[in-house]
């Protein structure tokens, strides 16, 4: 086992995105994530990497657009107000193919919202991050060493499906400090024959571009995408099961409100209540075969996040009807408490799991 | 057969998109002879814009990325602080270089960012049918100025070349037309210029270049250029800016 | 079965105070006890000038929620953070508060509370603008959270490198803190 540091998730995450081969890093200051760029601005500019403090989050994403046209590893940090202003970019890079890497330190919105943790963004993440037909890649870290893990695997699996993907993390997360580990790599890039660049004519020319003025063109390229993205679908979802086994109360949490729900899981446990919890740590794609099997298992499935309702939509989605789905919230920047998440699960269990 | 005239190196064999008599065509080609004159085509990577343009990647014989409206600067920061030692050049139209990206081009110049941006003003929006454009002049109809351009409403014209010339990081910023022979000869002097800025390392460059719009102005080509002429040079003065590149000459 | 030990820490006072760093070193004794740790800060505007506090988790199982509503520890730096936190210290819980500035006004006869004049000892031993290490110190004898000897270490690996002539000055104002 390697050295544990103390680190933020904020730092951390940064880190490890040098060590996973990204020399190429714009952002814009916002709170809750500036420790991102701030630790960037330190730390490229000893990687021999490019740290840009860009005049907006529009240039910053458009920065990552030409980066990762000339094959760059490139990666762009925000919170939820500035990631609305980076769709449009996302869209660009979906539709031309690009990968990337972008952190979302979610907060409270609408609107200029809060600055405290959040989890409202999953709607944006998972169905819109930009106009049109698209997906992109969205991990959902619950710690700070998962802040790290995930870094490498965002890199590689847009590298290998050429599609934008979103790390998507919120307040606490960037904001605590936990031990971490990294790995003892030093990841170099391997070449993009798609990337533009000197030509001596040996090669046709490159055009990374995402306008098709034929509808049917269009249509075909689109086709290509989601034949990807099903490929993705099938390979790629993840999901941590916790104590699922025999669960009949099964809560679906996600990052720091996942944190949340398995404390109360483990206060649920030491009462004699049956709970589980299934923690998705890809959002997209989202992990519903497990979902499905461990919710045949149950009697009930609470779903718990730090917002009105948004992932729970994909719970019902993908459990179709064959068990009631429940949901806890908080919002606005309020993080729930095991004690009211144990109380959802008690007066589901004296319910007896279907109220 | 003797070859009186042939199409530039530096260009594919893709016909131009252009309504006939819009001066892009001369403005393609002059960037174009500039890159191969300096020997440089086979290291460029071009940035199109949204626009009457945008299909410009089709028709630079070179790597082309196409880029969101108005951030083509910020694209070409991105690429070019991959591989700095590449030319990296944007091709923007006034309401991609002056509306909606006038912050990334604004910042991309205050960076000093060592990368060429062809600016072509034709005081209008083409491609989306003949709006206003930031640059149109005052009183000047279009389809979102019926009654003409009125500045208490509508604001006055910018005039890019004089507002960049202020900052710092700018080592070139001159405006030039293509509306005769001489003046296009000049153009194609101070293109080459600007892409020799870059190769020296110098900063940000850019060439305005007042261009026309037949379709959209309601004129034939002849009329068009002699109303460059007589409307828009008064307004948007042609001549260097900025120069910082130590190349000397330039002036008109 | 020995229990599981588990500790929830909040460390409140003025942004200043060292409230951030104080944290941060229980939290990294932790990690070198081969704990499972988590330190949360308050953080936004707040921050400039007005209160500061950070929820610190020490543990041997992995940690769930690192937001500290229910500490077992509180220390606190300033009245404000006193009274604000107080009333949440788990019964049976340790409260350390600086005498010097904390003047307390809700009283808790079921935790065990102690008044340290730390910023007052401080001035009088030379270690001005380190009474937060002295609180710590004394923490550490109240809560056993750990060893002096992790908590040195613990220093050593927290304290920037542009402040590591304070090292020694940190430690002594432990041993201080742990005599009192």
């Amino acid at each position: 086992m390697g050295e544990r540091f103390l680190m933020k998730g904020n730092e951390a995450l940064a880190e490890a995105a040098v060590l996973a081969g990204c020399r190429h890093f714009f952002c814009y200051p916002i709170t809750p994530q500036n420790e991102v760029c701030a630790y960037m601005s330190r730390r490229m500019p000893k990687a021999g990497g490019t740290f840009l403090q860009a005049e907006s989050e529009i240039a910053a994403i458009n920065m990552v657009l030409g980066a990762s046209a000339a094959g760059a590893r490139a990666m762009t940090s925000s919170s939820s107000p500035g990631i609305s202003l980076k769709t449009e970019g996302i869209s660009y890079l979906a539709g031309s193919d690009l990968p990337c890497v972008i952190l979302n330190i979610q907060r409270g919105g609408p609107g200029l919202g809060g600055i405290q943790p959040s989890q409202a963004d999953y709607f944006q993440a998972t169905r819109a991050p930009g106009h049109g037909d698209l997906r992109i890649l969205v991990f959902s870290p619950a710690t700070v060493q998962e802040m790290v893990d995930t870094v490498f695997d965002a890199f590689d699996l847009a590298e290998r499906y050429r599609m934008p993907a979103m790390i998507l993390a919120d307040g606490l997360l960037g904001q605590m400090m936990e031990p971490v580990e990294f790995p003892a790599v030093d990841v170099t890039p391997s070449p993009k024959p798609w990337a533009v660049g000197a030509n001596d004519g040996s090669r046709p020319r490159n055009v990374i571009n995402s306008l098709y003025l034929q509808a049917d063109v269009l249509e075909q390229r689109i086709r290509e995408r989601f034949e990807r993205y099903r490929q993705v679908e099938q390979s790629h979802s993840r999901c941590e099961e916790y104590l699922t086994g025999d669960a009949e109360i099964l809560t679906v949490a996600y990052g720091a409100s996942a944190r949340v729900v398995r404390t109360a899981v483990n206060d649920a446990r030491d009462k004699g209540i049956k709970a589980g919890m299934l923690r998705p740590l890809t959002l997209w794609p989202f992990p519903q075969e497990q979902l499905r099997a461990a919710a045949a298992r149950a009697g009930a499935v609470l779903t718990v996040e730090m917002s009105m309702g948004q992932m729970v939509e994909d719970v019902r989605l993908y459990t179709g009807g064959s068990v009631p789905v429940h949901f806890f919230g908080r919002t606005g920047g309020v993080v729930p408490t095991p004690a009211e998440v144990l109380e959802q699960i008690e007066r589901l269990n004296a319910e007896g799991g279907n109220g | 057969m003797a070859v009186v005239y042939q199409k530039p190196r530096g260009l594919t064999d893709a016909p131009l998109s252009y309504c006939p008599g819009c001066t892009h065509g001369i403005i393609h080609k002059l960037v174009a002879e500039a890159l191969t004159g300096l020997g440089v085509m086979d290291k460029t990577v071009g940035v199109a814009p949204v626009g009457c343009s945008v299909l410009a990647y089709s028709f630079f014989d070179c790597d082309m990325v196409q880029s969101p409206h108005g951030r083509a600067p910020a694209v070409a920061t991105g690429l070019k602080r991959v591989m700095p030692d590449n030319v990296v050049f944007t091709y923007q139209g006034d309401g991609d270089l002056a509306a909606i990206g006038t912050a990334e081009t604004v910042h991309a110049a205050a960076r000093g960012e060592n990368i060429t941006i062809i600016f072509v003003n034709n005081a209008i929006y083409g491609m989306t049918g003949g709006q206003m454009a930031p640059t149109t002049l005052p009183g000047q109809i279009t389809q979102t100025t019926p009654y003409g351009r009125d500045v208490s409403g509508a604001g006055y014209p910018i005039r890019i070349c004089e507002m960049l010339a202020t900052l710092d990081g700018v080592a070139y910023a001159e405006r030039v037309s293509v509306h005769d022979v001489p003046s296009v000869r000049k153009a194609g002097r101070a293109v080459k210029k600007a892409f020799q800025a870059q190769l020296d390392k110098k900063g940000f460059s850019l060439v305005e270049i007042l261009s026309t719009c037949p379709t959209n102005w309601g004129l034939d080509p002849l009329e068009s250029l002699q109303w460059l002429k007589d409307k828009m040079i008064p307004y948007y003065p042609l001549g260097v800016m900025k120069d910082l590149t130590g190349q000397g000459g330039g002036q008109l | 079965m020995k229990t599981p030990f588990e500790m929830a820490l909040i460390i409140a006072g003025f942004g200043g105070q060292g409230v951030l760093f104080t944290g941060k070193v229980i939290a990294y004794s932790g990690l070198l006890d081969g704990r499972e740790v988590s330190w949360l800060p308050s953080y936004g505007p707040e921050m400039r000038g007005g209160t500061a506090n950070c929820g610190v988790c020490l543990s041997d199982r992995p940690i769930g929620s690192p937001l500290v509503t229910r500490p077992d520890v509180l220390v606190a730096m300033n009245t404000p953070s006193y009274e604000k936190f107080i009333g949440a210290v788990k019964p049976g819980g340790t409260v350390i508060y600086d005498a010097t500035l904390v003047a307390p006004v809700t009283a808790r006869d079921d935790v065990r509370v102690f008044g340290v004049p730390a910023v007052r000892l401080s001035d009088e031993e030379s270690l001005e603008g380190i009474s937060n290490l002295i609180l710590l110190g004394k923490t550490l004898a109240e809560t056993g959270f750990s060893t002096r000897e992790t908590v040195e270490q613990a220093i050593r690996k927290s304290v920037p490198a542009r402040k590591g002539h304070l090292i020694e000055h940190n430690i002594r104002a432990v041993k201080l803190g742990m005599g009192l």
